[in-house]
C-alpha cells in the first residue's frame, strides 16, 4: 500500500490512541490547527480535547508535564514542534526524564514519548534548521529514534510507547511528503539499524533526512560501477554496532553521512566505534559528509551548499577509492 | 525590617496531635544537626542543604495531606521525606551513600525518592519539580483519581520561567495541584528584594488565576490550618492552589556556603521566632506539655538519630558491577 510518511505517522498515532486509554497527545497546535506539519490533522475531532491537548508555547513546562503524567500512570506523547524549540525543554528531558530511573535507585520509570521535527532544507534559515539529534543521543537514559522511511514512521511509535523509558523520536521535516510502499506486516523494531541497499564497495552509513540523499548518491555511484551499501541507523541511541560493523567488514570502506555539524557529531561517534571495533578491517581511512560548520543560511543556493548532498557523498566515496 | 513577634495564641489541637507535631519538628531538627556533624566528619559528602528553621512548614503542611497524595520536593527535602514516613535510617543511609538508602546511595541528600510513599524526589534543579507536579496532577485528573499533588519549592524558583509556565498550565487545565512555596527569603545568597521586582509572591500566582494564601511559616499551627484549607479546595476539584509559607533558614544554604550575604543579627532575630520553641512555649503555657515531657521526647528522638547513624554506618556499598543497572529498563 502506498502512503506518505506523514500519513504513516498519523496512522501510528491513531492506532496508539485507539489501543490504550492511557495514551494522550499534547503539544503546540496539535489539535485545532492539526499539527504544524499536519501530522495530527483530524485527531482532535476523533479523540477529543482531553486526549489531543493543545498547549501554550511552554516547551519546558509541557515536556515536564509529560514526564509527570508518565510517572502518574499515563502514556503521554509530547510533540515538541521542532528540535529548535526543544532546546527550551532540554532541562526537563536531560535533568529529569533521563535521570529518574537511575537516580531513584530504579524506583521510577518515565514512559514518555517525545516527538519532534528536525533538519534543514526548506529555506527557513538558521533558527529553524537545526539537526541536534546527537545532543539527545549523548544522554544515557534516553532512547533516540530516527524513522527515515514510511515503514518506520508507521512502525516505531508503538514500541516506543511500550518502552518503559523516555524515547525521543526525530522526524526529518523533509520526509513528511515522501511516499513509499508500506509492507504488511511492517516492522516494530526499535533496536536495529537496517541495510537499505546491499553493496560491497563502500558502506554509506546515515540516518533520518539524509537517507534519501544517501540512496540517491548510491544510485549515482552504481551508474559509475561502484556498488555502495547503505546502512540506515534508525536507532541513534543505543547504536546498533553489530549491523554497522558487519557492513564495514564486508565493504572495507565507510563514509558516514550526517546532517549535524561535523564537530562533536553523531558521525564522529560512529567513526570512533568503527575505529575501535573494526580498524584492521579497513582498506582506507574513514570519511564523513556533514553540514558545513555555519548557521544554515536562508538563500537556497547557500543552504544547499551547507548541507550534505548526493554529489558531496559521491565525491567522498571517490576520494576513498582513488 | 521589623520582624513580627514569635507565633503565639491558643493551640486549637488535641494534646496528642500537638505533641506529634513537636515530635516531628524535633526529629527533623536533631537528624539534621547530626547530619551537619557527620558532614564535618566527612561521613556525608557532596551537597547538604539543611532545613533547620523551616521545620514547621513540612510538618504542618504534610500532616494536612493524605497518604495517597503525591509529594514533589526540592533538594532541601530531608524533613519532607521524614514526615512523609520514610524511616530516618533510610534517609541517613542515603546521605551516607549506602545501598540501604532509599535510592541505593545513588542520589544522596538531594535525591530522596520513595515510590511507595509517592515521594517523587528530591529534585535538585530549581523549579524542576513544578511541571512534574502539574503532570502528576493531570494524570490523576485524566484517570478520575481524587488525589492532591503537593509541590514544594522555594521563592527562588519563582524567578524561573518554568514557574510561570507551570502555573499557567495548572490553572488552564484546573489540575489538583497544591503549590507550596517555602519562602525563606534567600535564593542561595540573593535576597528576594535583590532579585524580584514584585516581592509579593502571591500576586504572581494570582496573575494566573490561582487562588492564594500566605501564612507565617514559623507557626506550625497556622501552617497546618492553612494547608488543611488549601488541600481541601484542591481535593474538592476546585483546581490548583498556591500557599506562601513565610519562613527562614537558620543555617547556610549548603555546607559550602560561608553565609556572608546576610547580617548575623538578622539570623538571631529570626531565631526568636523559632518554630520549635515558640510552639512548645505555647503548649507549656496551656499546660499541654511539661519540660520533663519535652526532655523525654528529645531523648527518644536522640535515640532514633543514633539508631539511624548506626544503621547507615553498618550499611553496605552498592557493588560497582551494578553501576549501569537501571539506566534504562533491563
Amino acid at each position: 500500500m502506498k502512503t506518505s510518511y506523514r500519513e504513516a505517522m498519523r496512522a501510528a498515532l491513531r492506532e496508539a490512541l485507539a489501543a490504550d486509554p492511557r495514551v494522550f497527545l499534547m503539544g503546540e497546535d496539535v489539535g485545532k490547527y492539526g499539527g504544524s506539519y499536519a501530522v495530527t490533522k483530524g485527531l482532535l475531532e476523533e479523540f477529543g480535547p482531553e486526549r489531543i491537548r493543545d498547549t501554550p508555547l511552554s516547551e519546558l513546562a509541557f515536556v515536564g508535564v509529560g514526564i509527570g503524567a508518565a510517572l502518574g500512570g499515563m502514556r503521554p506523547i509530547v510533540e515538541v514542534m521542532t528540535v529548535n524549540f526543544s532546546l527550551l525543554a532540554l532541562d526537563q528531558i536531560v535533568n529529569t526524564a533521563s535521570l529518574y530511573r537511575h537516580m531513584s535507585g530504579g524506583q521510577f520509570s518515565v514512559p514518555l514519548v517525545i516527538r519532534m521535527a528536525t533538519g534543514a532544507g526548506r529555506q527557513i534559515a538558521a533558527q529553524h534548521s537545526h539537526s541536534l539529534e546527537n545532543w539527545y543521543a549523548h544522554v544515557p537514559g534516553l532512547k533516540v529514534l530516527a524513522p527515515a522511511t514510511v515503514e518506520d514512521a508507521r512502525g516505531m511509535l508503538a514500541p516506543a510507547l511500550a518502552d518503559p523509558d523516555p524515547v525521543v523520536i526525530f522526524e526529518h521535516a523533509q520526509l513528511y511528503n515522501v511516499e513509499g510502499e508500506l509492507p504488511e506486516p511492517w516492522t516494530r523494531d526499535i533496536k536495529s539499524a537496517a541495510v537499505r541497499k546491499q553493496g560491497s564497495a563502500v558502506s554509506l552509513i546515515t540516518y533520518g533526512g539524509s537517507l534519501p540523499k544517501t540512496l540517491a548518491a548510491a544510485e549515482l555511484l552504481t551508474g559509475e560501477g561502484i556498488d555502495a551499501e547503505v546502512v540506515d541507523l534508525r536507532v541513534l541511541r543505543p547504536l546498533d554496532d553489530a549491523t554497522i560493523m558487519a557492513s564495514v567488514v564486508k565493504c572495507r570502506r565507510a563514509v558516514v553521512v550526517d546532517e549535524g555539524w561535523k564537530t562533536g557529531s553523531l558521525a564522529a561517534e560512529v567513526m570512533a566505534r568503527i575505529v575501535e571495533q573494526a580498524f584492521y578491517e579497513l582498506d582506507a581511512p574513514l570519511a564523513r559528509v556533514c553540514s558545513e560548520e555555519v548557521p544554515i543560511p536562508y538563500a537556497r543556493h547557500m543552504e544547499e551548499a551547507a548541507l550534505p548532498q548526493p554529489a558531496k557523498i559521491v565525491a567522498a566515496v571517490k576520494g576513498l577509492l582513488a | 525590617m521589623t520582624l513580627a513577634p514569635p507565633p503565639s495564641g491558643r493551640v486549637p489541637w488535641e494534646r496528642e496531635f500537638a505533641l506529634g507535631m513537636v515530635r516531628d519538628m524535633l526529629r527533623i531538627r536533631r537528624m539534621e544537626e547530626r547530619a551537619a556533624e557527620l558532614y564535618g566528619e566527612q561521613k556525608i559528602r557532596g551537597f547538604l542543604h539543611l532545613y533547620i528553621g523551616e521545620e514547621a512548614v513540612a510538618v504542618g503542611a504534610l500532616h494536612a495531606l493524605a497518604p495517597e497524595d503525591n509529594i514533589v520536593a526540592t533538594y532541601r527535602e530531608h524533613g519532607h521525606a521524614l514526615v512523609r514516613g520514610m524511616p530516618m535510617r533510610t534517609i541517613m543511609a542515603e546521605m551516607y551513600g549506602k545501598r540501604e538508602g532509599c535510592s541505593r546511595g545513588r542520589g544522596g541528600s538531594m535525591h530522596l525518592f520513595d515510590a511507595r510513599l509517592r515521594l517523587y524526589g528530591g529534585n535538585a534543579i530549581v523549579g524542576g519539580g513544578l511541571p512534574l507536579a502539574v503532570g502528576l496532577a493531570l494524570a490523576d485528573k485524566l484517570q478520575g483519581v481524587r488525589r492532591v499533588t503537593a509541590c514544594f519549592f522555594g521563592e527562588g524558583a519563582m524567578a524561573e520561567g518554568v514557574f510561570h509556565e507551570s502555573m499557567n498550565l495548572a490553572a488552564l487545565w484546573q489540575v489538583p495541584a497544591l503549590f507550596c512555596c517555602e519562602n525563606n527569603l534567600y535564593a542561595m545568597g540573593t535576597a528576594l528584594a535583590r532579585s524580584e521586582s514584585q516581592t509579593d509572591l502571591c500576586i504572581k500566582a494570582a496573575a494566573y488565576k490561582v487562588p492564594t494564601l500566605k501564612v507565617d511559616g514559623q507557626d506550625v499551627v497556622a501552617v497546618h490550618e492553612v494547608a488543611k484549607e488549601a488541600q481541601q479546595q484542591v481535593r474538592a476539584g476546585k483546581g490548583p492552589f498556591f500557599v506562601e509559607f513565610q519562613t527562614y533558614r537558620y543555617r547556610a544554604h549548603s555546607m559550602f556556603d560561608p553565609d556572608l550575604y546576610r547580617d548575623k543579627k538578622e539570623i538571631e532575630e529570626w531565631k526568636t521566632r523559632g518554630p520549635l520553641h515558640s510552639f512548645t512555649a505555647r503548649l507549656k503555657a496551656e499546660g499541654k506539655l511539661a519540660e520533663e515531657q519535652f526532655l523525654a521526647l528529645d531523648a527518644e528522638v536522640a535515640r532514633e538519630v543514633e539508631d539511624a547513624v548506626a544503621y547507615a554506618e553498618a550499611g553496605s556499598w552498592e557493588p560497582v558491577e551494578d553501576l549501569t543497572r537501571d539506566v534504562t529498563a533491563p
